[in-house]
């Protein structure tokens, strides 16, 4: 886990991650993965016992984790939310802002770089899982 | 005009720090072209055949004469001296060095420019109709909604790494001047029964090579949900459009495989949860785009009538010149297509003396059209002689507008990587052939439209006649497509038969307008005709 960027305070799970359907048929894991196939929402009647949720990303161009990013914040989960596999420097941000926080890259990233990348963008135009405050309720105070 | 304020000041500022980033890491050897490749096309830089190109955005195509000045002097100093406005209501530069992308970018943010989600699987330029503002038959101009959705995509979290690029365009009439229902989402504005504006929302349309008409998903959202329905109808595109293969990838292939019905129902659902999730700006930020929206300050005592006298003058006015709201204005369209010219090409001093013309002539207002064509929306018909002698002079009057040569093509095998087939010198050729003025008022509207290859960015599929170049056994050949048409009467066009090389297709061409002309009936246009008699007649003058 050398590779592991981490954005909380609460100490790093430490038990592994399982499969969707292996989590589903037990019911005693706390950590699951989540392919970049499979429907967030088959998680949301288990998020209370949840306190790490994989989403993997098979390759950067593939956005489909980005979706179940925000359907398991939406949905109220607090627990970690990993975005690991072909994660890029340029992709941190809007990860952060779907509501990952925290990163298990295929290739290790920079982390000056990516400290750069998260503190780029003084503002955005929506509101996501992130809580940032958007453009437009700004101006309108 | 939508003018900036310090947050779209700011963003578009740190992209340019930030692509200048990325291209400096580039250049320093520390990224490769394949690492480089995905982040250059978030921003509009494409690898051509013989050097980059960059892709600079105009939102809903409406620019100003500022703006349109400094697309002239990125033209002069970083171009060959030229640009090629686009069917996406772009424009792009083809002949673009890398080190120099991050200062065209800078200058570009100074006047409120940007080349933000050109190219990449993303949400693109959004679309309007051209005559936005100055059309007699909106409901209301479409351009304020544009703005909240040109805001609401830009650097969207969740959508910037979609299946495959996705494309929107808004209009505001029953006449559809912008091909709506050809794109991923087509949105119309219409008013409901108690006379409030809401939109109709058509989705999965498309070109490429697969066409598809878009079906009607929803009739009417209010204004105040707009957004978070196109974030539903985005958000199940996503997680559901196929990944596995790049020609399969459009949602418009998703909807036709699970059925309008059924993304219609998984929208609601998504719908029914994102529309608690606060994701909607209060409808005072509608309000504040639409001020900077209102209708310039127009001289009511302006007089309503023209001086027809001088005849060259009178024959750009009946063929470009469109009928305006206000009284005494009316609405130019400025043709980049003259005979032998490069669609949608124009010259640095060409972009200057319009920008100029919009200044004196039309409240500092141009747009972009897909046709490829410029329109300075709100001229008094009192000043149309001095604009139509000064577009003359500079050879931008040509009086062809929605005519034979007015043609819409792709800047094919000259300048692209994926074409099988030259477009450039085959419209050249049928505009040509077709050059007589009379000849072409006498075949009435008749759009053309060429595509290099399947991907149809020269809209072929909504040709009223369309051609297709492909590669036939390493040689270039194009297919004869009828009866398309992007409007509101959207149709595909069918192929008519083997295809031709080039001579052979300008000459079936010929033959199938004069197929039109001997069977047409008083005052039929050539779509209307094809449609009556169906494409038999055609196919027996051109192979019989």
């Amino acid at each position: 886990m050398d590779d592991l960027l981490r954005y909380r305070d609460d100490a790093p799970h430490e038990e592994p991650a399982v499969t969707l359907d292996a989590f589903l048929g037990q019911t005693n894991a706390t950590a699951v993965r989540l392919e970049s196939d499979e429907d967030a929402r088959a998680l949301l009647p288990h998020l209370d016992r949840l306190s790490l949720i994989e989403v993997s990303f098979p390759a950067f161009r593939d956005g489909r984790g980005y979706s179940s990013a925000r359907i398991l914040r939406e949905a109220g989960y607090a627990g970690e939310l990993r975005a690991q596999g072909d994660v890029l420097v340029d992709q941190i941000a809007l990860m952060r802002r779907c509501g990952f926080d925290s990163f298990v890259p295929d290739k290790p990233l920079d982390p000056a770089a990516v400290e750069r990348a998260l503190g780029r963008y003084d503002a955005v135009y929506q509101k996501a899982a992130d809580g940032r405050t958007p453009v437009w309720a700004l101006r309108h105070g | 005009m939508y003018k900036y304020d310090q947050y779209d000041q700011t963003i578009v500022d740190t992209r340019v720090e930030e692509f200048r980033e990325q291209v400096a890491r580039r250049l320093a050897g520390e990224l490769s072209e394949d690492q480089f490749k995905p982040l250059r096309l978030m921003n509009g830089l494409y690898l051509q055949l013989h050097a980059y190109m960059l892709r600079v955005a105009i939102p809903y195509g409406t620019l100003d004469g500022r703006q349109m000045r400094m697309l002239a002097h990125i033209a002069r100093t970083y171009d060959k001296g030229y640009g090629h406005f686009t069917t996406r209501q772009n424009i792009q530069y083809n002949w673009i060095e890398l080190k120099d992308t991050p200062d065209i970018l800078a200058e570009l943010a100074t006047v409120e420019m940007h080349a933000i989600q050109t190219s990449g699987n993303c949400i693109r330029n959004i679309s309007s109709d051209q005559f936005a503002g100055a059309a007699a038959d909106e409901v209301t101009d479409p351009r304020p909604w544009a703005e909240l959705l040109r805001q609401w995509s830009t650097f969207h979290p969740e959508f910037s790494y979609l299946p495959r690029k996705f494309k929107i365009c808004v209009i505001a009439a029953d006449e559809d001047r912008a091909a709506m229902r050809l794109h991923d989402i087509g949105i119309q504005l219409t008013t409901n029964a108690a006379g409030e504006i809401g939109a109709a929302i058509y989705v999965g349309g498309g070109m490429g090579r697969t066409p598809m008409i878009a079906p009607l998903i929803k009739d009417f959202v209010p204004i105040d949900d707009l957004l978070s329905y196109v974030e539903a109808c985005l958000r199940v595109y996503n997680r559901y459009g196929r990944r596995d293969n790049i020609y399969k990838a459009r949602i418009k292939i998703l909807i036709h495989e699970i059925g309008a019905d059924e993304y219609r129902r998984q929208v609601e659902e998504e719908w029914a949860h994102v529309k608690t999730l606060g994701l909607d700006p209060p409808r005072a930020e509608f309000d504040r785009i639409a001020a900077m929206f209102a209708p310039p300050a127009f001289d009511a005592a302006t007089p309503d009538t023209l001086d027809r006298s001088d005849p060259d003058f009178a024959l750009w006015v009946d063929q470009n010149v469109k009928p305006h709201k206000q009284p005494g204005y009316a609405i130019a369209t400025i043709s980049l297509k003259p005979v032998g010219g490069i669609p949608g090409d124009a010259t640095a001093e060409q972009i200057e003396l319009m920008a100029d013309l919009a200044e004196r002539y039309s409240f500092d207002e141009l747009r972009v059209t897909h046709a490829q064509n410029i329109v300075l929306p709100h001229v008094r018909k009192a000043d149309l002689h001095a604009l139509w002698q000064a577009l003359d002079a500079a050879g931008l009057a040509t009086p062809n507008l929605d005519l034979i040569s007015d043609i819409i093509a792709c800047p094919g095998l000259d300048y692209c990587s994926l074409a099988n087939a030259r477009s450039i010198p085959l419209a050249q050729k049928i505009a040509t052939r077709f050059s007589s003025i009379e000849r072409q008022r006498d075949l009435g509207e008749l759009k053309l439209k060429i595509s290099g290859c399947i991907n149809a960015c020269g809209h072929h599929h909504a040709g009223h006649i369309g051609i297709l170049g492909v590669d036939r056994k390493g040689t270039e050949n194009y297919q004869l497509l009828l009866g398309g048409s992007g409007a509101e009467d959207a149709s595909l066009g069918k192929i008519t038969g083997p295809g031709f090389d080039e001579d052979g297709i300008v000459d079936a061409i010929e033959r199938t307008v004069e197929t039109y002309r001997a069977v047409r009936t008083h005052g039929e246009r050539f779509l209307d005709t094809y449609r009556r008699v169906g494409i038999e007649p055609f196919k027996e003058a051109i192979y019989g």
